[in-house]
């Protein structure tokens, strides 16, 4: 081997510690890109893949009852290539041995076999026998969940009618490869179902003979999806139809949609981050190699050596530390990309979900960290090329110390000599102790952001379920029912209260922006739901006018005293116009509110309620549910207790292993800026703490200076992180907000102290390494040589 | 040029100017310079005078701020920084008061630094052979002596079998005794091979033997002085 690289290597061996925390923090940039970039790609693949194999469906559209051969003017629709229609229809399931309601969506396939659009993807058993009248295929989630397998049998109540289904197969489809139940943010796998029935069985369940209530249609690739959602809507009006919508509103494609969003953010954050600490830590330590090596250069560039073999060898050292970054990470990324990818399995339910890196990726990956590391070293590299040989022969000029700030400003008789040297030398590169002190911060914000998702989610919570919503159970009819139903339930063991509330698709405009959303009916003195505005105060249903979530008056670009249109998509279908009285704040879902007599008259169909809100006794509220489940106007019921505890099953593990990720993480910047710089400075002035100890200071007095170099760029790092970690956190809450959920940017005071103790604890670690170099300093080789 | 065939460097009007923001520091102010081929030469002068200056124009270190300077027909004073690395390549060989070496390297992978990129060059093993350091040849510089790192430098510098051997203060930083043996190496190289030897000492003794002394003062060379009788390097004490 050349000797220049036999350099390369040796240089590389005494620098191992420092080049390997450089690595480490290069490592976990590339691995945060690549997993999140990769998993992006498999998903959007496999996505694009699923929908394609299985025809998932371009147009979606609910309506009453629609007599089947209205389907033939659907077809009709200029840019329609096929129409399926089918019954969709919420159902209760009783699961043996489980004692929790269970919800289910029945969907109908055609009984001449396999559907047109939507087609499930058997995972086990087969599809429906024609013709049989009490075969079910279950989705697969809820068939794990439970232990179904084909051959069993789940006992249904489909509109008030209670039937044995005898499962044949277990399924996934396109539509519901995020399978919530309608108005929920998390799967709860274990309480709802999709089960699909023959088209025959519903119609006949549901008193639908010879019609549908739900179409799906697919688009010809040039068709405009506007007009034809336009056309699907006039067909369908007179049928009680709620408004055609297109994929992008579809729950599921819409969830999935978002996630793909947020791990686009996830993969520019977090790896510019990392990689740009990398860059700096490179930039200090490369710097000072070629800073020691002056007169090394100078020698080989004496015997003859080019301005570009110097370059090349300091870039090959480079490169190396790079390279093991890079590596390190690759494999890091491909791992957590697998991790990621069974954490998405669970969530989202595809018939298969491989991780695949692409070559795309890897190149990304690979160019990204070539790029940090040129930013970082070129500069230095390029020094070193060009540095003159007969001036480099001759030791660098001495630093110019100067009295520092705080002595300038009269506090020097506070201050011990060996404080002056600290703070003489901080303030002797004040761009490094800048960067320095920028890139702990960074350590402390990602530290923060794993735990402000959980402060986030708890606080959501409390908004969501103790404040807003202070029903135990809800219950919703399978039509709009007149009082007498509430006055019944009022009646029932164990409740306390009972309100109704009444809610109707439509569609609000402002100029030329429009929302397709739920209307809701109160009572104005609700106490069962009460909306909130920013600081969880009440906010009171008005006696006219409209109060929507802050988030959907962003989108219609309302606010209180603006006149919005509401186009009703029930009953008379009337347009009319509506005052917003007030804005509410709602971190799940997005809502509009009206008093409920007020709904009511603008429906023109009497005093009417879609369900009702319960207040209940805790011990009562098992007898009461299953009451209530066997209602036949019962479509569906709700107990709030275990949808929070669905909400904590659900995310809890993720975000613990978030959290603990992110600690990693931030422990890897800690230490790479830390112990570089420990390392740097005690390279730099190993000479004047080898003399101090030589005059007789002790080893403590010797760590102080350099130790309390640290912990000070630390403390001072501390404030900087905390406005750091909110404005990421601000950030991150920005954008991943949606109209299915907004996150709260909520930072709470345990949180500051986590990341403030994790960051004085890691940068503890580091200054335990760098004491015990101090401790093997070489009093006298370290005088006896030429600085 | 008409210039003997025997004289491998010649300059004049050599001057050289340092500017250090608003001060002006003349190293060298005129000097005029004839070496030739096989030739020892010792500078000598007080500090400051220009010395090291001059050696590292005639190197290809660094350049004159005016005059001119050739080695053989090679113009050093309008050379780019290309031209100049390659002169230093084919047929420099440099040694410094304080060694150089690379501390990363052994004794024999200084050495293979530069032969291999020399065109002609002995092997490692033998340039430390000359030298005498066979048996170290493994050890790390901070595993030698001064004496020991001095003479590896000298092997590093003749082992590629220079035209010219450029030696600033090679004994500055070691005793007499060693400082002999350091000085045999370079007697027995320029004996041998003929290299023109460039010596810089502080010490009038060294001086002996050479075959020509040259004076330094201020920048010029102010006198010069042919030794009718060298001593042989393993008799000079100091
Ligand atoms: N890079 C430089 N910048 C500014 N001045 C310089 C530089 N190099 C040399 N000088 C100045 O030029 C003059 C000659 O320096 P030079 O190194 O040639 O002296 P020298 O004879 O080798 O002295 P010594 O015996 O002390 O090594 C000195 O005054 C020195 O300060
Ligand atoms: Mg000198």
């Amino acid at each position: 081997m050349r000797a220049l690289h036999i350099k390369a290597l040796r240089d590389l061996w005494h620098l191992r510690s420092q080049a390997l925390a450089i690595a480490l923090v290069i490592a976990a940039g590339l691995a945060n890109l690549v997993m999140s970039r990769a998993t992006l790609e498999s998903l959007s693949e496999t996505r694009q893949r699923f929908y394609d194999d299985h025809a998932f469906a371009d147009v979606f559209a609910q309506a009453r009852r629609v007599p089947e051969p209205v389907a033939e003017r659907l077809r009709e629709i200029d840019g329609v290539q096929a129409v399926e229609t089918r019954l969709v229809a919420g159902a209760n399931l009783s699961v043996p041995g489980f004692d929790e309601p269970v919800r289910a969506l029945m969907v109908s396939l055609p009984d001449s076999g396999e559907p047109l659009l939507n087609r499930p993807y058997l995972r086990a058993g087969r599809l429906l026998a024609p013709g049989s009248e009490d075969e079910a295929v279950i989705s697969e989630a809820f068939a794990e969940a439970h232990g179904f397998a084909p051959g069993d049998t789940l006992s249904a109540t489909i509109y008030g009618r209670q039937r044995e289904l005898h499962i044949v197969g277990i399924a996934l489809s396109p539509e519901y490869v995020y399978q919530i139940q309608p108005g929920t943010v998390f799967p709860d796998f274990r309480r709802f179902a999709i089960v699909w029935m023959n088209r025959r069985a519903l119609e006949a369940a549901l008193d639908m003979d010879g019609a549908f209530n739900n179409v799906t249609l697919k688009l010809a690739a040039r068709a405009r999806g506007d007009a034809a959602i336009a056309a699907v809507d006039d067909v369908l009006a007179p049928y009680g139809g709620l408004g055609a919508y297109d994929r992008e509103d579809q729950v599921s494609n819409r969830f999935l949609s978002e996630e793909l969003r947020q791990l686009d953010t996830m993969a520019r954050i977090f790896p510019t981050i990392f990689l740009g600490v990398a860059a700096f830590l490179l930039n200090v330590v490369v710097s000072r190699l070629v800073g020691m090596q002056r007169d090394q250069i100078a020698i080989l560039k004496a015997f003859g050596y080019s301005n570009v073999a110097i370059g090349l060898h300091y870039a090959l050292l480079v490169a190396l530390i790079v390279g093991v970054g890079v590596v390190v990470g690759l494999l890091g990324g491909i791992r957590l990309g697998q991790w990621m990818a069974g954490v998405y399995q669970d969530f989202y339910r595809f018939p298969f979900l491989e991780f695949r890196m692409s070559g795309g990726v890897f190149l990304l990956g690979v160019g990204v960290s070539l790029l940090a590391a040129f930013v970082g070293t070129a500069h230095a590299v390029i020094a070193a090329a060009r540095l003159p040989p007969a001036e480099a022969m001759r030791p660098p000029a001495p630093e110019r110390y100067r009295p520092a700030l705080f002595e300038r400003i009269g506090l020097a008789r506070w201050l011990s000599q060996s404080t002056r040297m600290l703070l003489r030398n901080l303030e002797r590169r004040p761009w490094k102790s800048l960067l320095s002190v920028v890139g702990l911060a960074f350590a402390c914000a990602i530290m923060m952001v794993g735990r402000f998702q959980t402060d986030a989610i708890d606080y959501m919570i409390d908004a969501q379920f103790r404040i807003g919503q202070r029903n135990d159970l809800s219950a919703d009819f399978t039509e709009a029912t007149g009082p007498a139903a509430a006055h019944e339930l009022r009646a029932l063991p164990g409740v306390r209260q009972v309100e109704g509330y009444r809610n109707v698709p439509v569609i609000l405009r402002h100029g030329v922006r429009s929302e397709r959303n739920a209307l809701q009916g109160l009572a104005q003195d609700s106490v069962l739901k009460r909306p909130v505005d920013r600081d969880l105060r009440r906010v009171p249903i008005p006696a006219e006018g409209l109060l929507l979530t802050d988030y959907l008056a962003g989108q219609l670009g309302v606010g209180v005293g603006d006149v919005v249109e509401i186009d009703v998509l029930e009953g008379r279908r009337r347009s009319v116009q509506a005052l917003v009285a007030g804005v509410v704040n709602e971190y799940l879902g997005v809502n509009a509110y009206m008093d409920l007599d007020a709904l009511n008259r603008l429906l023109g169909d009497g005093e009417r309620l879609s369900g009702v809100l319960i207040a209940a006794d805790v011990e009562a509220e098992a007898d009461l549910f299953r009451e209530l489940e066997r209602r036949p106007r019962v479509a569906g019921v709700g107990v709030r207790r275990l949808a929070i505890q669905n909400f904590y099953e659900t995310l809890g593990e993720s975000m613990g292993v978030f959290t603990y990720v992110a600690l990693i993480l931030g422990g890897v910047i800690n230490f790479g800026v830390v112990y570089n710089a420990a390392r740097v400075s005690l390279s730099e002035r190993g000479r004047d703490l080898a003399s101090l100890r030589v005059l007789g200071f002790t080893r403590a007095e010797v760590s102080y200076v350099l130790v309390g170099e640290l912990v000070l760029l630390v403390l001072l790092s501390i404030p900087l992180g905390f406005v750091t970690g909110y404005m990421l956190s601000l950030y991150m809450a920005v954008s991943m907000q949606s109209e299915l959920f907004r996150i709260p940017v909520l930072v709470t005071a345990p949180t500051y102290g986590f990341a403030g103790l994790a960051m004085l604890a890691s940068t503890l670690v580091s200054a335990l390494i760098v004491q015990r170099r101090i401790g093997r300093l070489d009093l006298i080789g370290v005088l006896k040589t030429r600085e | 040029m008409a210039v003997p065939a025997d004289i491998v460097f010649h300059a004049r009007g050599l001057t050289k100017v340092y500017r250090m923001g608003e001060v002006e520091v003349q190293a060298l102010r005129g000097v005029d310079l004839q070496l030739r081929r096989g030739e020892f030469v010792v500078l000598l002068g007080p500090s400051g005078s220009g010395k090291s200056t001059l050696l590292n124009i005639l190197g290809g270190l660094d350049v004159p701020s005016a005059g001119e300077v050739y080695y053989e027909d090679h113009d050093l004073m309008r050379a780019d920084d290309r031209g100049l690395t390659a002169f230093r390549r084919d047929h420099v060989g440099f040694v410094f008061q304080f060694y150089n070496l690379i501390p990363s390297l052994t004794a024999r992978e200084n050495v293979a630094i530069v032969t291999e990129i020399a065109r002609d060059p002995m092997t490692p093993e033998q340039a430390l052979d000359l030298v005498g350091l066979t048996p170290r040849r493994d050890h790390f510089p901070a595993q030698l002596s001064g004496g020991e790192q001095q003479r590896i430098a000298i092997a590093r510098a003749i082992a590629k079998r220079p035209s010219v051997l450029l030696c600033d203060e090679p004994t500055g930083a070691l005793d007499s005794a060693t400082g002999v043996k350091v000085l045999e190496a370079l007697e027995r190289i320029n004996a041998e091979t003929g290299t023109t030897t460039v010596v810089i000492t502080h010490n009038a003794d060294i001086a002996s033997m050479a075959h020509r002394v040259l004076y330094l003062a201020d920048g010029r060379i102010v006198r010069e002085h042919v030794n009718a009788m060298r001593k042989r390097a393993a008799d000079l004490r100091w």
